[in-house]
């Protein structure tokens, strides 16, 4: 079994996009977090499972920078970002997704994710008065990009509609184009098949698979263990805030302290 | 009898317009961003002060008097209400809205503590007078100055309007209702809501400071009686009745509001016998209060309202090749 902090490199490998290091979450007494490590490799699809109240969501959070560590330290694409705060995250390649989607409800589908565009000159407030010609020929660009988005997570037919009339798996699915209108080196995906219909999880699940193959790597939380098989190469598993487990699905899944976790009521 | 009339209602309206600019202003901090300023009185205060220490003549009584053009008093006014803002968001803009209440409160009131108390700067109880008036050359011709003062009026408000519209349809008035609809998604995509919400504090605080100083020069005398709790309850009542949200809102129900105020002030001083006078202008906040809960029972999002989504989308759809 390969651990996290077994994965070496040569000096002329680029670093991990996501490289925490022995990261801990305390609150008020209680380790939720308990030095735990973990690596996410260019093009890599890693799982991250475990029984409700291991701490996944916690580490996710760590990772995307809703929560600051209590000690520890992480590194994106070989950046400290530890201390930054979560809006710094994605200028460093790294988005997220949300375990209930948060769209904007009652901005368009379309106006979502323009939001997720990055660098854009008309967020500047002066800009828009200095530069207007800049600004709407950057804002053309980006809605072309937006719509081919859409069409690649097939919403286009939604494009105007409000995103509060999008069902529970549109939403993941517009949460998921609405990052890539970012471009980012890593993609954090929470639970992407909790509540959605078989026929949209498949979509999900392409979708996924092709973005893996245009370069982007891939973190998921997730219970249903038939898509992490599908689509992770390496698992890592957690309980009680550490690290249970490390390996390929299969390893993971015969783990018998894994089994423990789940069965034994260890979590 | 008709000129008259025309004078009184071409001043009428020109005051209504300096409360729409107040509107306007309130309008970016709470229409466009969520943020609950309760202390509006100060920045207006503020830039009224400014306007007339940098365009009044000189006084031995005080600091300022410095003669410059009306337009420089107004630059410098909202600069001036533009930094003191920023400077109080900076602060503050992190706390929950709530608190933010309570901290722009406490603001308005150190504003009012200081203007009566520092009288070599602000004149004390007494104020400052002799603020010069702009076509104060048309002062012998009642019509006249109040139609060229309402045509300032109008063009002010009206370029304001309209880079107001601007901003709101640009992606910084989306990022900023992007943060008011989801903090935590907005910031997972990169946009740190202090620093647009310290953005929109501050050019919410400037315009007030404009509106200080029109107000002012308008009326040539300022004191702190003037920016009482009173002005933040009148002004707070227009964007609610006009319609939060929407910049035409704030317009149409500062000039209704104002109307209402105006008009409870003249059945006042015909109904109500000369020595009760004093007390019973108390009647026109509780007009004012009275015609705030209406609106809110007959059209909870005001007059205008901010503009619904499906408003959008048929708007969108009607002119598809705009985009």
């Amino acid at each position: 079994m390969m651990t996290a902090s077994a994965i070496s490199r040569s000096p002329a490998q680029p670093p991990p996009v996501i490289d925490a290091r022995r990261l801990t979450k305390r609150f008020a007494g209680m380790t939720a977090v308990d030095s735990m490590s973990l690596t996410v490799g260019r093009q890599e699809m890693v799982g991250l499972i475990g029984p409700n109240g291991a701490g996944k969501t916690t580490m996710f959070s760590l990772i995307a920078g809703s929560l600051q560590p209590t000690s520890g330290e992480l590194w994106i694409s070989g950046h400290e970002v530890s201390r930054e705060a979560p809006e710094r995250r994605i200028g460093h390649g790294l988005a997220r997704t949300f375990q209930i989607p948060k769209p904007f409800a009652e901005m368009s589908v379309l106006e979502n994710l323009l939001v997720g565009g990055q660098r854009q000159q008309g967020e500047g407030l002066i800009a828009n008065f200095l530069k207007p010609a800049a600004v709407r020929a950057e804002e053309k660009a980006l809605i072309e990009k937006a719509r081919g988005l859409l069409d690649f997570v097939t919403l286009s037919h939604l494009e105007h509609q409000p995103a509060r009339v999008l069902s529970g798996g549109q939403r993941k699915l517009l949460e998921l184009a609405r990052v890539l209108m970012a471009d980012p080196d890593v993609i954090l995906l929470d639970e992407p098949a909790a509540g959605v219909n078989p026929a949209l999880l498949e979509i999900i699940i392409e979708r996924v698979i092709a973005l893996n193959k245009q370069g982007k790597s891939i973190l998921l939380i997730e219970h249903n263990m038939d898509m992490v098989s599908r689509l992770c190469s390496r698992v890592v598993a957690m309980a009680l805030g550490k690290l249970l487990a490390e390996g390929t699905p299969a390893e993971v899944a015969s783990s018998p302290a894994v089994i423990e976790a789940y069965l034994g009521g260890g979590a | 009898m008709t000129l008259d009339i025309l004078a009184y209602a071409a001043f009428f309206l020109s005051m209504a317009l300096t409360y729409a600019i107040i509107c306007l202003g309130l309008n970016v901090q709470w229409g466009m961003t969520g943020l609950f300023n309760v202390g509006i009185a100060a920045f207006v205060a503020v830039g009224a002060y400014t306007s007339a220490l940098l365009t009044t003549p000189p006084s031995p009584d005080r600091f300022g008097g410095f003669e410059l053009p009306i337009f420089v008093g107004w630059l410098g006014a909202a600069i001036t209400s533009g930094l003191l803002s920023w400077a109080v968001g900076a602060l503050t803009i992190r706390l929950r809205s709530d608190y933010l209440a309570i901290a722009t409160f406490g603001i308005a009131v150190t504003v009012q503590l200081c203007m009566l108390n520092l009288q070599p700067i602000t004149g004390g109880a007494f104020g400052i007078g002799f603020i010069p008036r702009p076509f104060a050359v048309l002062q012998e011709n009642a019509l006249l100055f109040s139609l060229a003062n309402f045509a300032v009026m109008a063009v002010v408000v009206l370029a304001l309007y309209l880079a107001l519209e601007h901003l709101a349809k640009s992606p910084w008035g989306r990022v900023l209702r992007a943060i008011r609809e989801d903090e935590m998604a907005a910031q997972a995509l990169g946009k740190g809501p202090i620093r647009f919400r310290l953005q929109a504090f501050t050019l919410g605080g400037a315009i007030m400071g404009l509106a200080g100083a029109a107000q002012a020069h308008f009326i040539g005398f300022i004191a702190p009686d003037n920016y009482m709790p009173i002005l933040t309850f009148q002004v707070w009542a227009m964007l609610i009745v006009g319609g939060s949200g929407n910049n035409r809102g704030a317009i149409a129900g500062a000039i209704l509001i104002w109307g209402l105020w105006a008009l409870s002030a003249a059945a006042v001083s015909t109904f109500v016998p000369a020595e009760q006078q004093a007390r019973a202008a108390s009647l026109q906040i509780v007009a004012i209060g009275v015609g705030l809960c209406l609106m809110l029972l007959w059209r909870p999002r005001g007059l205008f309202g901010e503009v619904s989504p499906l408003t959008r989308l048929k708007s969108l759809r009607a002119a598809p090749s705009k985009e």
